[in-house]
C-alpha cells in the first residue's frame, strides 16, 4: 500500500517507532546526567525544578569550594597518581606478555597460555588476595591498589588476538634483516596498534580511576584516600563538614556540593571519552568471542 | 641437532644411536630452542611473575579455607580442619538467604538486561539517520564508563525522598515519597533498573556489530519478495544475531554467581541487607571486617569452585550451539 510520497504506511509507522525509541534512549540517559549537573550549578536558597534552571543563574560555588580544599585536592592527586602509574605498568606488562604469547615456536607457550587462562576462568577469593597483599607489607601503600591487578587477562587476550591479526609477512621480512623481538615489536606491532592500544589504555585507566573497592581494602592511611572514596564519603555524610570545610558565609548548598564533587569525579572520563570512543567499538568485539 | 645425528650415524653400536644420543639429542635441541629464544623469555618474565606472584600466591594461601586459621600462626602454622568451614556455611542460616539474593539479582538483571540491549541494536540498525544513531550510540556507552560511586551520586540526586527528581515527581501527582535506596521492597528494583540504564548501550555493541555482519542482499531479497521492515527484522536480522544472543546469554550464565559486587557494595545499607546481601558482599564483611578468614576463604573457594564448573560447562555448550566460546 503506498501513499503519496512513495512509502508505505507500515513504513512510515516503523520509522517513527525506532527513531522515537532511539530519542527515547537519548532522552533517559540525559536527563539524569542533566539533572545532576544542573543541581551542581544551583545557586543558594533556589527553589524551582532544577532541571529548568537557566543558564544565567548558574553557580559554580560548590565546584570553587571543592576545588579550594586540600582534602579534595589531595584526593584527586593521588588517583591521578594512581591511574597514570597503573596504566603504565599495565601497558607495559600487557604488551610484553600479549607479544609473547603470539608465539607459535616458543617452548612451554602451551603451559603458560593455559596458566594463565585458568586463572581467568578460577578466582581463589578476595580473603587469599587480601592475606598475599597483608603478607607483602603492601597495606597503605599505593602499590596495593596498583599491582594485583596488573593484568587483566581479558585486556591480554583482546590485545594477543589483534596482534594475531598482524600480517606475519611483516615480522617475518624484520627478521631477515636481523632485528630481535623485541625490536619487531616496538617498531613494527605497536605502531600497527594504536586503536587497540588506546581501547585498552581506556579500560584500564577507567578501571583505575573509578577504584573504589581496593582502596576501602587496603588504604587505610586518610592521605591516601583517592577522589572515589571520598566522593562516596561525601555522597553519604550526614554532616559534611567533615570532608568539606564549609563556612559561614558557604554560597553552595550541600545537594549542590555533592553533585559538584560527583561531577569532578566524572570530569577526565567525559574529557578523554569521545576522543578514543570512535577507536573502541573494534577491540569490544576482538576479545568477545573467539572462534 | 646436526650435532648429534653425525656422531649417531658414525656409532659403530646401533643402540647408542637409539637409546643414548637421541635423548640428549633432543634435550640440546631443547636448550637450543629455548636459547633462540632468551629474548621472548625476558619479555615474558615481568608477565610470569606477576601471575606468579599475585594470581597463583592467593591460591596457595587459599588453604586457609580448610584450616583453622590463626594469624599469630600463620597460614602455615594454622591447623589443619577439613572441611570444617564449608560445613559451617553449609549449615548456617544465612546459606541460603546469600545464595537466593545472589541468584535473584543476577538472573533478574540477565532477563531484564537482554531485551533493551537487542531492541537498542535493532533500532540503531534500522534508523536511517546515522548522525542520530551516532550520538545515540556515543551517549548511551558513556553511562558504562561511569563508577558506581559516580552513579551512585546520581542515584541520590534522583531518588532521594527529600528533593530527589522521583519523589518530586511523585508528590507532585499526590503520591506517598518511596526511599527506594534504604526501602526492601524496591532495592532490587533500583539494582536491576541502575545496572541496565548503564550498561544497556554497552551490551548493545556485541549485537549491533553481529547485525552488521549479516549480508546485506537478503534484507534486498526480501523488499523485492514484498516483506514489510517489521517482517525483515523477525526473518533476517533475529536469526542472523541469534548466535551472539546465545554466546552471551550463556556467558552470562556462567558468571551468574557474580550478582555485581561493585554496585552493591557501594548502594547498599543495613536497612536493605537482606535483600541485598550476595556471596561476595558477605565474604568482604565476616573476613575483612569480621576477622573469620577461614570462613571467609571458604566460602570465596566454594563460589571459585561453582563458577569455574559453570563457566566451563557454558563454554562448552556455546561452542556447540553457537560456534565459538569465550577461549
Amino acid at each position: 500500500m503506498k501513499s503519496f510520497l512513495g512509502k508505505s504506511r507500515d513504513d512510515i509507522a516503523f520509522n517513527v517507532l525506532s527513531n522515537g525509541l532511539l530519542l527515547f534512549v537519548l532522552v533517559v540517559v540525559l536527563v539524569p546526567l542533566y539533572y545532576a549537573l544542573m543541581v551542581s550549578f544551583m545557586p543558594l536558597g533556589y527553589k524551582g525544578s532544577p532541571l529548568t534552571l537557566s543558564p544565567f543563574e548558574w553557580k559554580f560555588e560548590a565546584y570553587k569550594q571543592l576545588l579550594g580544599q586540600n582534602t579534595f585536592v589531595q584526593a584527586m592527586m593521588t588517583s591521578v597518581l594512581i591511574t597514570v602509574s597503573g596504566v603504565s605498568l599495565n601497558m607495559v606488562l600487557t604488551v610484553l606478555t600479549a607479544y609473547v604469547l603470539c608465539s607459535k615456536t616458543l617452548p612451554g607457550r602451551n603451559i603458560i597460555l593455559t596458566l594463565i587462562i585458568f586463572t581467568f576462568l578460577f578466582n581463589a577469593g578476595l580473603v587469599p588476595n587480601y592475606l598475599l597483599v597483608k603478607n607483602l607489607n603492601l597495606i597503605n601503600t599505593l602499590p596495593a591498589v596498583i599491582l594485583p591487578g596488573a593484568i587483566s587477562v581479558y585486556n591480554l587476550l583482546v590485545m594477543r588476538a589483534f596482534f594475531q591479526g598482524l600480517p606475519e609477512s611483516l615480522s617475518e621480512a624484520a627478521r631477515i634483516d636481523g632485528a630481535n623481538d623485541f625490536q619487531i615489536l616496538w617498531k613494527i606491532y605497536l605502531p600497527l596498534s594504536k586503536p587497540i592500544l588506546l581501547t585498552i589504555g581506556l579500560f584500564y585507566a577507567v578501571g583505575h580511576w573509578n577504584e573504589f573497592f581496593l582502596p576501602i581494602l587496603y588504604l587505610n592511611d586518610r592521605e591516601l584516600m583517592p577522589l572515589p572514596v571520598l566522593l562516596r564519603n561525601i555522597l553519604s555524610a550526614a554532616n559534611m563538614g567533615e570532608y568539606v570545610e564549609s563556612n559561614a558565609v558557604s554560597a553552595a548548598s550541600q545537594e549542590s556540593l555533592k553533585m559538584a564533587a560527583v561531577f569532578l569525579a566524572m570530569l577526565p572520563m567525559l574529557i578523554i571519552y569521545p576522543w578514543i570512543q570512535r577507536h573502541f567499538t573494534k577491540g569490544v568485539l576482538l576479545g568477545g568471542v573467539k572462534e | 641437532m646436526a650435532n648429534s645425528r653425525k656422531s649417531g650415524s658414525a656409532s659403530v653400536l646401533p643402540f647408542t644411536d637409539q637409546t643414548i644420543a637421541k635423548p640428549t639429542g633432543r634435550v640440546n635441541f631443547l636448550l637450543r630452542q629455548i636459547w633462540k629464544h632468551r629474548i621472548l623469555y625476558l619479555m615474558l618474565l615481568p608477565g610470569l611473575i606477576y601471575f606468579l606472584v599475585f594470581r597463583y600466591g592467593p591460591l596457595y594461601l587459599a588453604q586457609i579455607a580448610f584450616k583453622d586459621f590463626k594469624p599469630l600462626l600463620g597460614v602455615e602454622g594454622s591447623d589443619w580442619v577439613g572441611f570444617k568451614n564449608f560445613d559451617t556455611f553449609f549449615k548456617s542460616y544465612y546459606f541460603g538467604q546469600l545464595i537466593a539474593n545472589t541468584l535473584i539479582i543476577s538472573i533478574a538483571k540477565l532477563i531484564f538486561g537482554l531485551p533493551p540491549a537487542i531492541i537498542l541494536a535493532l533500532a540503531l540498525h534500522e534508523t536511517k539517520y546515522l548522525k542520530l544513531g551516532r550520538i545515540v550510540q556515543t551517549v548511551s556507552y558513556l553511562p558504562h564508563f561511569l563508577s558506581w560511586v559516580v552513579m551512585f551520586g546520581i542515584m541520590l540526586a534522583l531518588l532521594s525522598p527529600t528533593d530527589g527528581l522521583v519523589n518530586q515527581t511523585i508528590s507532585t501527582f499526590g503520591g506517598d515519597k518511596i526511599a527506594f535506596l534504604t526501602n526492601v521492597d524496591w532495592f532490587r528494583v533500583i539494582l536491576v533498573g541502575s545496572d541496565i540504564w548503564k550498561e544497556t548501550g554497552w551490551s548493545a555493541i556485541l549485537y549491533l556489530a553481529a547485525l552488521l555482519a549479516i549480508d546485506p542482499t537478503l534484507y534486498e531479497a526480501a523488499t523485492v519478495d514484498g516483506a514489510t521492515r517489521l517482517q525483515r527484522i523477525w526473518h533476517i536480522s533475529i536469526p542472523g544475531i541469534k548466535n551472539v544472543i546465545v554466546l552471551v546469554t550463556l556467558l552470562r550464565l556462567g558468571t551468574i554467581l557474580d550478582a555485581g559486587f561493585g554496585q552493591i557494595f557501594v548502594t547498599y545499607s543495613l536497612p536493605v541487607f537482606s535483600v541485598s546481601d550476595v556471596i561476595d558482599t558477605w565474604v568482604y564483611r565476616q573476613g575483612i571486617l569480621g576477622f573469620q578468614f577461614g570462613l571467609a576463604t571458604a566460602v570465596g573457594l566454594f563460589k571459585g569452585f561453582i563458577g569455574l564448573a559453570l563457566i566451563v560447562t557454558a563454554n562448552r555448550v556455546a561452542r556447540k550451539l553457537a560456534g565459538s566460546g569465550l577461549y
